[in-house]
Formats: structure tokens, sequence, C-alpha cells
């Protein structure tokens, strides 16, 4: 690990002070720790913001929740409020990681997390995202966790999160707090930015703005929730394709669909196309067929990844088949139960 | 860098520097060799201790960020003389061939059951609000603990004969 300058804040203007191009954030540690040992991430200086106060909290607000940007994965997987109401995000975060890492990982971080693209970790290879303007060694080279949309000739890689996957479908909002201390939020769709011709620059967010918290809207009555990762093996691996859906069936017709893709773009994936294909249609084997042709209509941008056509399509009609109550409800389904 | 810990229930003042993880301070600093360094980059789980009472890779912890807080270690909880009631379990079951992930499979399965105790869910729970204690239950929840020799059958057998102890 290269040397930096560790500066702990106990109050966020400090921090965001201590902000700039050559610092980096430091929260849970799981992700940016395991890149700074292998020199991928450089930080000359560390802002430990563990010790600010006010970021550590889940708050009713209404019938909304603001997530404090530390709250972390097991906190927020496991509050009462989160399983009852939008059980979709416990389950996702329970999809990712471990309890090690859970424990540890934040809710901010896990939205800023890194890709997984194996040419971003090896510093020995050329990447656009890690090096700017040393090219992309992806292209032409081996890469099945790679994406399937949203790319750009620089950038195949995709972003791995469960936990932000969950937040898109369910219609969330980051909140931003600006150096000069103004407070905005962004809504998920606008938070991350596709890869252009700079795939370095991940977020809208500022090199001295800090995620503060994450709000969620009020869970929607009478919706069934799913998370379906798939992965190389049962527990603790990264998804090759997931897909969240929060459904409403009403008088035997889809009368609400909001559905988010996840590990198959740079940013958690949405395709408004689909949505619209079910809304107002009663629940068919065919209809899920054609959503799911809709979906995966574009060529894969490389090779390795063709196979994740086929697999999206069928984990799109596997989550609706369940959401829909077309198939037997199986694990992993949940019905919004709103607290009172 | 100084940083004042409580390890295994005595206060700790260790001189770091700042990229020191809380492993190394614990192996290399304090001599808690029980502690192991597997793959040093939170995939294998060999490096799991209490920090605050929850399981963590300490290989994935700053020193630096932990001034003030308590940890615990497989050193913590037991003795070759006097092990505790999962220890035991471990070597009646042969929970281990090599035994280096032992220490760490020890500590994750000693937060689990304060985790199982809370009601906290896991991705395999069917009911996420009244989670159940089942094999895959403990299969999913010692997911972040690697075992190279593969005794993961005497592992969960250990854990679940322990919790039938408790």
């Amino acid at each position: 690990m290269r040397s930096f300058d560790f500066h702990q804040s106990g109050e966020i203007g400090d921090a965001a002070g201590a902000l700039g191009r050559e610092a980096a954030i430091i929260a849970g540690g799981t992700n940016l720790l395991d890149l700074m040992k292998i020199q991928v991430m450089t930080p000359e200086r560390l802002v430990d913001i563990t010790r600010l106060d006010g970021l550590s909290a889940i708050e009713a607000d209404g019938e909304n929740l603001r997530i404090g940007a530390l709250v972390t994965n097991t906190h927020l997987a496991g509050d009462s409020r989160i399983r009852a109401g939008w059980p979709l995000l416990s389950r996702a975060i329970l999809a990712g990681a471990s309890a090690q890492i859970r424990n540890k990982a934040t809710t901010g971080g896990n939205l800023l997390q890194r890709t997984r693209c194996p040419y971003f970790y090896d510093t020995s290879q050329a990447c656009n995202k890690r090096a700017p303007g040393t090219g992309c060694a992806a292209q032409g080279g081996a890469g099945r966790m790679l994406a399937l949309f949203g790319t750009s000739p620089d950038c195949l890689a995709a972003h791995p999160s469960d936990m932000a996957t969950a937040l898109t479908a369910l219609q969330a909002s980051v909140e931003i707090r600006a150096a000069s201390g103004e407070i905005r939020t962004v809504p998920m769709h606008e938070f991350y930015r596709g890869p252009g011709d700079s795939p370095d620059i991940e977020t809208v967010l500022a090199p001295d703005d800090i995620v503060t918290a994450v709000l969620l809207p009020a869970p929607r009555a009478g919706t069934k929730q799913t998370y379906r990762k798939v992965r190389d093996r049962a527990s603790y691996a990264f998804a090759l394709v997931s897909v969240a859906a929060i459904v409403k069936v009403e008088d035997g017709r889809i009368a609400e669909a909001s559905l988010a893709y996840g590990s198959i773009a740079p940013h958690p994936w949405m395709n408004h196309a689909v949505e619209e294909m079910l809304v107002g249609q009663a629940p068919s084997d065919d209809l899920f067929a054609r959503a799911g042709e809709a979906l995966t209509a574009a060529p894969a941008p490389h090779p390795d990844t063709e196979y994740k056509r086929p697999l999206l399509r069928r984990t799109l009609i596997a989550a609706l088949r369940e959401a829909t109550g077309l198939s037997e409800s199986a694990h992993g389904v949940d019905t919004a139960r709103i607290p009172a | 860098m100084q940083t004042s810990l409580t390890v295994n229930g005595q206060t700790r003042e260790v001189d770091h520097d700042a990229r020191q993880t809380l492993l190394d301070t614990l192996r290399d600093g304090l001599g808690l060799t029980g502690t192991k360094k597997g793959c040093d980059h939170g995939q294998c789980g060999a490096c799991t201790v209490l920090l605050n009472g929850e399981r963590v890779n300490s290989c994935l912890c700053l020193t630096a960020m932990h001034d003030g807080d308590e940890v615990t270690t497989i050193e913590g909880i037991g003795t070759p003389e006097t092990l505790n009631a999962l220890q035991k379990a471990f070597v009646e079951s042969d929970g281990y061939q090599c035994g280096y992930c032992t220490p760490g499979q020890i500590m994750s399965a000693t937060a689990l059951f304060e985790e199982v105790k809370k009601g906290a869910p896991s991705y395999v729970s069917a009911d996420l609000e009244a989670p159940t204690f089942d094999d895959a239950e403990i299969a999913e929840r010692m997911s972040g603990n690697l075992c190279r020799c593969s005794a993961y059958p005497m592992i969960r057998e250990a854990i679940a004969m322990s919790r039938e102890v408790k």
C-alpha cells in the first residue's frame, strides 16, 4: 500500500475541506483498502468519516425512510421497517458479500464500490477507468463478468452492486452534501454516469461532495417484491445477472411494475419500455417472453457476455412469474407488509 | 500513529504506521498470532475477529480507524486447557484438517450465534421476519469463511452441535 495522509474528521465541513482530487473518503473500507493494497487506488489522503454525527441512523420521514450513509449493510438489511415494507432491499443486501463484509460495509460505500472487471484490478493491463487514456484491455480480452448494455468503446465494465440495483427499482434518491454545505438529492437513475470517454468518472459527485444519505420513498401497498441473483456459486459471489422486481397485480392484470437489472451495465440498468409492455396486461408466459426479448434485443458488446442475454431473459421471466403469482411463490419473494 | 484498543478485555496502546491493518496490529504488534492471514483481501475469512461484538475481516480494517474499539480474538474465548463449547465441538466433529482457517471459522460462528439470537435474517431465510436455524442457514451464514481442506460438513456439524448444547 502506498503511503497516505490520514485525516479523521469529527465535523462534516472539516471532512469536506480535506477532500479533493487526490483524496478518498473511507468509511467501511471493505472495497477501498483492498484496492489500495494492490495499488489500483493510490489516494494521497484518506478522510475517515466514520466519526461524523448524524450519518448512522435510519430515520422515518413521514412514510419515507432516510438511511444515513454510514448505516452498515447488516443494519439496513435487518431493520424491521425495511424487512416489512421494502423486503426487496433486505434480500438484495443479504445476497451480497459475506456477513463479515456486510457488518463493515456502509450504504454510501456500497453505492460507490468499484467494478470487478479483472483488467481494472490488474495494474499491468490497460484500463481507462484505472488509468485514463491507457485503453481497455477487456476489448479483445476475456470477460464473462463484463456488461451487456450501456458500455462505450473505452470501457466494458459492469457495476456489481446488489443493493444499488434494489434501490434503483425502489426509486430511491441519494442525498449529497456539497463543499458549500448545500444539500441536493439525486434520483438513483441519475446518480451514475455512463462511461463515455471518461470511464474513471462514475457518478455525478464532485471530488469534495459527500454522500450523506439514501432516501427511500414509501413502500407501495400490495406489491410483491423479488430479487433474483444468478451467480457462479450459491453464496459470496458477485452476480452474473440480477433482477429486482416490484410488481402489483390487480383484477388479474399487472397494475404496476418497477424493474432494475444488476451486473449487466456500468450502473444499475433500467428499461422502461419493458415495464410499459407489462402494465395493463394479464400475466402470461408469452407476455414475459416478449418482455425478455425486448430487454435483450441489443447484441452483446463482447463475445464473452453473449451468454448473459439468454440468462437475463430467463431470470426476468422467472422473477415475473413469481412476482405475479404465475408460478408458486418461491423462496425470496416477499409481499410488502406496510408497517402500521 | 498511536491507537488504543481493548483486546480480549485488556487495554493495549499500539504505535503503528497509518497503513497498518488491524490484522497486522494483532499479529505483529501484539503477538496474537491465533488470528490468521489467508488472502489479506477479505475473501477467505481466516482473519475474522469480533469488533465491538460483530464479526469483521481484520485485514480490511485500518487500525487508525479503531481507536477506543473492542476486539475479541480466538485467544480471548478459550485456552488450550479450557476450550469453550464451540472449540470443543470443532475438536469432537473433526471440523478441520490443516487448521489454518479454524480460528476464523470459530470467531465467525461465535458471532453467528449472536446474530441468530437477535433474529437477523440471511439470504436463505424463507421469512425475513422470522429466520430459522438449519443446515442451509449455517452454510449461508458461514460463506465468508473458506476452508481449503473442505471440511465444511464437519464445520457445519460442529456449529449445529454447539448450538444444541447452548
